[in-house]
């Protein structure tokens, strides 16, 4: 008969792992290498049916206690994690791809280097090609370290270049290193994923040897190939690239559009902002307001001056050419009901004059186009600007005044 | 002296044994001739074991070990057993005489030894396997997966299959799967009959020869120094010598992976009685420490309980007669008594009390506490009164602490020895691989531990708590009266409280459900939990079995009224 309290081996250990999780989750390091210390012997009953068996928990628990604990060193580290790649052959690279990356974090670098360079030489039968995955990261990531010598030599290199001396060997190693690094990375970026930090350093090295339409190539691909995932970076490292290249307006502002679809607050909207208004397309003008007002919905732009420079700057311009106000409406409609509050109160109004002159003048621009002459943001400020004596804010309220039937009609 | 078979030549009953280990009549000096096997309580590695159809058996084998009967190992785990009984005070009289006849008993029951045919014909059938010629008449070898699978003992699948499959390549004779020769043939053979010798049966015996020496130590003492580790069972394996080699099926002989739970080793233990044809156990009487007024007194003193409420605890005893010897005392084989379990009873009694006193349905015990504590202020002389609420106070403090400190000793339990186990010798290297990693990664993380760890063993002792009426704290209850909650009337002193209620109305069948009653914490009052708790504690039991014997002596109790009345609501007037 079964007894369900029957307090067997199974149950034992459960009740240690609970232990030990607990001191974890306090951070009291020392009772959870204690608990740790009655857990570990449920490797000689390991049978790996479980999700989760000994092995891995003692590898991940064992990781943690021993970053955190005070007494352990970097060597008493490592021979742990030799011990933990001894235990299972199916996770094999998982652990020596995180054993580079906690020695990497402690700023061993040439340790890390060590030991990817000694995973990458792994073969275990069929178990090699299962954990394809994992060594194509490892060799990734050696392939990273290789661009970072590369650069290291590279640096040197200019140095020496500065003090007039030439340095053949160094050269050679930094084309070895560029070979070695490229041939790595590209592999990696061949696989859907998100690489930034890959596609950066490997643009950069094709930059330098000149293969600028590999680059574009490769760019191309991380940005618009569908089945890597939807990633703002991607189309900001292109754009950059353009422009570097000084490619046309119009294939920097395609580049900038998606960017815009998936990230509308982020920093590039401005630029991009910026290109529209001058474009001799209406279209791109029209895309242009649509991306400031856009912007200018998230918190963080809300006292952003340029960014409410450039929104006034166009709106003013469409007012006074009295062509296209109803692009004004358009995006209006649907702020009319909480921008008032959330950029145009009473009190933001004081504020914004206290603490940035130039911010409440292109914001009571606004205001005052948007929502007329007696609006409070517009009132207060320009009241203020004009009892200041500053000039900018009479000419200010006269063109508000002047153009105050726009607003009506926008209004209504 | 126990052996109750008639003799053959003088049908007289009246038995000794020879140096040889034979039984002879006394009255007619006639000696068995059944026996034939010595079998030594020491292994001495030069003993031979002659069956009869066996013959001499090999000294040496391959690795240094030699051949050995599975219940030559139990014979070993038992000696060693009783010797840690004798260290912790048991009399030597039960290693040398009683647990020993009762093991030879048994083996002559089982046939394994002492009788005309051990285990013959399936060893016949072993080597009939290895001929050819008799291809036809050969018995079918069962698998080994299907070995393993008869085995009671929980085993792990995957060893079990990975096990199976190295060896299902061998077609030699099966003692290659175990390392003792009979390995896979107890396994296989013996599933029918009920009684193969397991380890937790050798709690069994030690247990049944306690109880007939009346011993002063109840069953949930004797398992308590088991799991402390006073007494051996968890690896017991590695007290066999050298040359025994144990492996493969030994292992799902010999290996325990859980702790031997009480009903397991009580039942097994009646089962056993009735299968020796045991006669009548000594008499259970007053002066044994097994009586329900001694265990009372041991467990009120323990429960840090008043000694006056011992009067109580022998007036229940004493009205529901179950302070009698023809109660207590074991008799084997006999279905239509119940079977006492002694600590359970006294715990059972004193919770019985305690709601006779206290009621304890969350409310009466602490509106009487204040009562009691009102009268204590006027008290000025003899002792103090004994107030529900003090205790209850001291005693969650005590038992909240060392039952935290149980559960994290469990926690910390470790199962594996020094001397590894391997199921065949293929995967013997990476088993003592493993074990070296085991051994090192202990050593690294323990250093991490901080505080050194002494592996104590706490000494082995009756009394988990004790309470020192020298405590100036005023923590010791014992000689607090009951006066505080008592009253005169007519002259003798009852107990203010006029309710019962009851835990069941209605005991269930056992034989149906296995239970007498269903015990789930929130049917029943805090109180009546918290005080469960306590005994739960203190004899390592699951609170429900003790819930269970309260409510047999319930009725037992209140008998009379059960009966009068068909009808009934839970509360009652005594």
């Amino acid at each position: 008969s079964t007894h369900e309290y029957k307090l067997n081996f199974k149950k034992s250990k459960e009740m240690c792992l609970s232990y030990i999780q607990d001191a974890m989750l306090q951070k009291q390091w020392k009772r959870a290498a204690e608990f740790l210390t009655f857990y570990i012997e449920s490797l000689e009953k390991d049978f790996s049916t479980e999700y989760m068996g000994p092995s891995e928990m003692i590898w991940r628990i064992g990781t943690e206690i021993l970053c955190h604990h005070s007494h352990s060193s970097m060597k008493e580290f490592n021979s742990f994690i030799e011990q933990m790649k001894t235990l299972g052959v199916k996770r094999y690279l998982k652990v020596c791809l995180e054993h580079a990356f906690h020695l990497l974090c402690n700023g061993l670098i040439d340790e890390a280097y060590q030991n990817l360079s000694l995973a990458e030489s792994w073969r275990f039968g069929e178990q090699t090609a299962i954990q394809d995955k994992e060594m194509k990261l490892i060799q990734a990531y050696r392939g990273l370290l290789d661009y970072y010598s590369w650069c290291k030599q590279k640096n040197v290199l200019l140095q020496h270049g500065q003090n007039g001396f030439e340095d053949l060997s160094v050269e050679q190693e930094m084309h070895g290193c560029f070979r070695k690094a490229a041939m790595n990375l590209k592999e990696i970026i061949k696989i859907p994923g998100v690489w930034d930090l890959f596609v950066k350093c490997y643009v950069d090295l094709l930059e330098f040897y000149g293969d600028h339409n590999e680059a574009h190539q490769v760019l191309n691909e991380y940005a618009y190939n569908s089945k890597f995932p939807a990633n703002p970076n991607a189309h900001v490292y292109l754009y950059q690239f353009l422009k570097r290249h000084g490619e046309s307006k119009k294939s920097l502002i395609s580049a900038l559009k998606i960017l815009h679809d998936i990230v509308p607050s982020h920093e590039l909207m401005i630029d991009f902002n910026i290109m529209l208004q001058k474009s001799k397309k209406r279209k791109k003008r029209r895309l242009g307001l649509e991306v400031i007002f856009a912007a200018l919905d998230y918190a963080g732009w809300k006292e952003n001056v340029k960014a409410w420079s450039c929104l006034a700057r166009q709106v003013k311009q469409i007012v006074i050419s009295e062509k296209h106000l109803d692009w004004i409406k358009q995006e209006w409609n649907s702020r009319k009901d909480w921008w008032p509050a959330f950029h145009f109160s009473r009190y933001l109004a004081k504020r914004n004059w206290q603490e940035n002159e130039s911010l409440s003048y292109e914001k009571a621009l606004v205001a005052g186009i948007l929502l007329g002459k007696d609006c409070k943001y517009f009132k207060y400020v320009s009241h203020q600007g004009c009892k200041a004596q500053v000039k900018r804010f009479r000419i200010l309220k006269k063109f508000v005044n002047k153009h105050s039937p726009v607003y009506l009609r926008m209004s209504g | 002296r126990d052996f109750n078979e008639r003799c053959a030549q003088c049908s007289e009953v009246n038995w000794g044994l020879t140096d040889g280990g034979r039984f002879y009549c006394r009255s007619c000096h006639n000696v068995t001739e059944r026996t034939r096997e010595v079998v030594n309580t020491d292994f001495i590695s030069n003993t031979r074991i002659q069956t009869i159809s066996k013959g001499l058996r090999k000294q040496e084998k391959n690795d240094g070990g030699c051949e050995w009967y599975v219940c030559e190992g139990f014979q070993l785990v038992l000696k060693k057993q009783a010797e840690a009984l004798e260290a912790l005070g048991v009399c030597p009289q039960m290693k040398d005489e009683i647990l020993c006849n009762f093991w030879r008993r048994y083996l002559q029951k089982t046939k394994q030894a002492y009788c005309n045919r051990p285990a013959g014909e399936t060893v016949k059938a072993l080597s009939v396997c290895d001929s050819s010629t008799d291809v036809d008449s050969e018995p079918e070898r069962p698998s080994l997966l299907h070995l393993l699978s008869l085995s009671e003992s929980e085993g792990d699948l995957q060893t079990d299959c990975s096990f199976a499959s190295s060896i299902s390549k061998v077609s030699e004779s099966t003692s290659v799967c175990s390392g003792s020769v009979d390995g896979s043939l107890y396994l296989m053979k013996n599933r029918k009959e009920k009684l193969r010798m397991t380890m937790p049966m050798t709690l069994s015996f030690c247990y049944m020869a306690l109880l007939w020496l009346r011993e002063p130590m109840t069953l949930s003492d004797l398992l308590r120094f088991v799991e402390e580790g006073h007494i051996p069972y968890l690896n017991v394996f590695q007290h066999f010598p050298e040359k025994m080699k144990l492996y493969g099926l030994d292992l799902k002989i010999f290996c325990v992976e859980s702790w031997p739970v009480y009903e397991e080793v009580y039942n097994k233990m009646l089962e056993l009685a009735a299968f020796l044809d045991l006669p009548r156990f000594p008499d259970i009487t007053d002066s044994c420490f097994l009586h329900p007024d001694m265990l009372c007194m041991k467990y009120l003193m323990e429960a840090n309980l008043p000694d006056e409420l011992h009067n109580w605890t022998c007036r229940v005893v004493k009205k529901i007669c179950i302070g009698e010897a023809d109660f207590l005392t074991l008799v084997p084989g006999n279905k239509s008594k119940r079977n006492v379990k002694y600590d359970v009873l006294a715990a059972a009694v004193i919770v019985v009390v305690l709601k006779l006193l206290f009621l304890l349905d969350d409310q009466y015990e602490w509106l009487l506490s204040d009562f009691a504590e009102e009268r204590n202020k006027n008290n000025k002389e003899g002792g103090p009164y004994f107030e529900f609420k003090k205790w209850y106070k001291v005693i969650k403090c005590s038992l909240d602490v060392k039952q935290k400190k149980l559960d994290e000793e469990r926690a910390k339990y470790l199962w594996r020895c020094e001397k590894p186990l391997f199921y065949s010798a293929k995967k013997k290297s990476k088993v003592l691989k493993r074990r070296q990693m085991v051994v090192n990664l202990q050593n690294q993380f323990g250093k991490l531990s901080g505080s050194v760890q002494p592996a104590e063993k706490p000494n082995p002792s009756s009394f988990q708590l004790s309470w020192s009426e020298e405590n100036t704290d005023g923590s010791c209850f014992h000689g607090h009266s009951l006066k505080g909650i008592l009253q005169e009337k007519c002259g003798l002193l009852t107990a203010m409280n006029p309710d019962y209620w009851l835990c069941t109305v209605k005991l269930c069948n056992e034989k149906l459900c296995g239970h007498l009653a269903h015990y789930r914490e929130v049917d029943f009052p805090q109180s009546y939990h918290f005080v469960l708790r306590l005994f739960s504690f203190l004899l390592r039991i699951q609170p429900s079995y003790i819930h269970d014997e309260v409510c047999v002596v319930e009725h037992k109790l209140f008998n009379k009224k059960l009966c009068k009345k068909p009808k009934y609501n839970t509360g009652l007037r005594k």
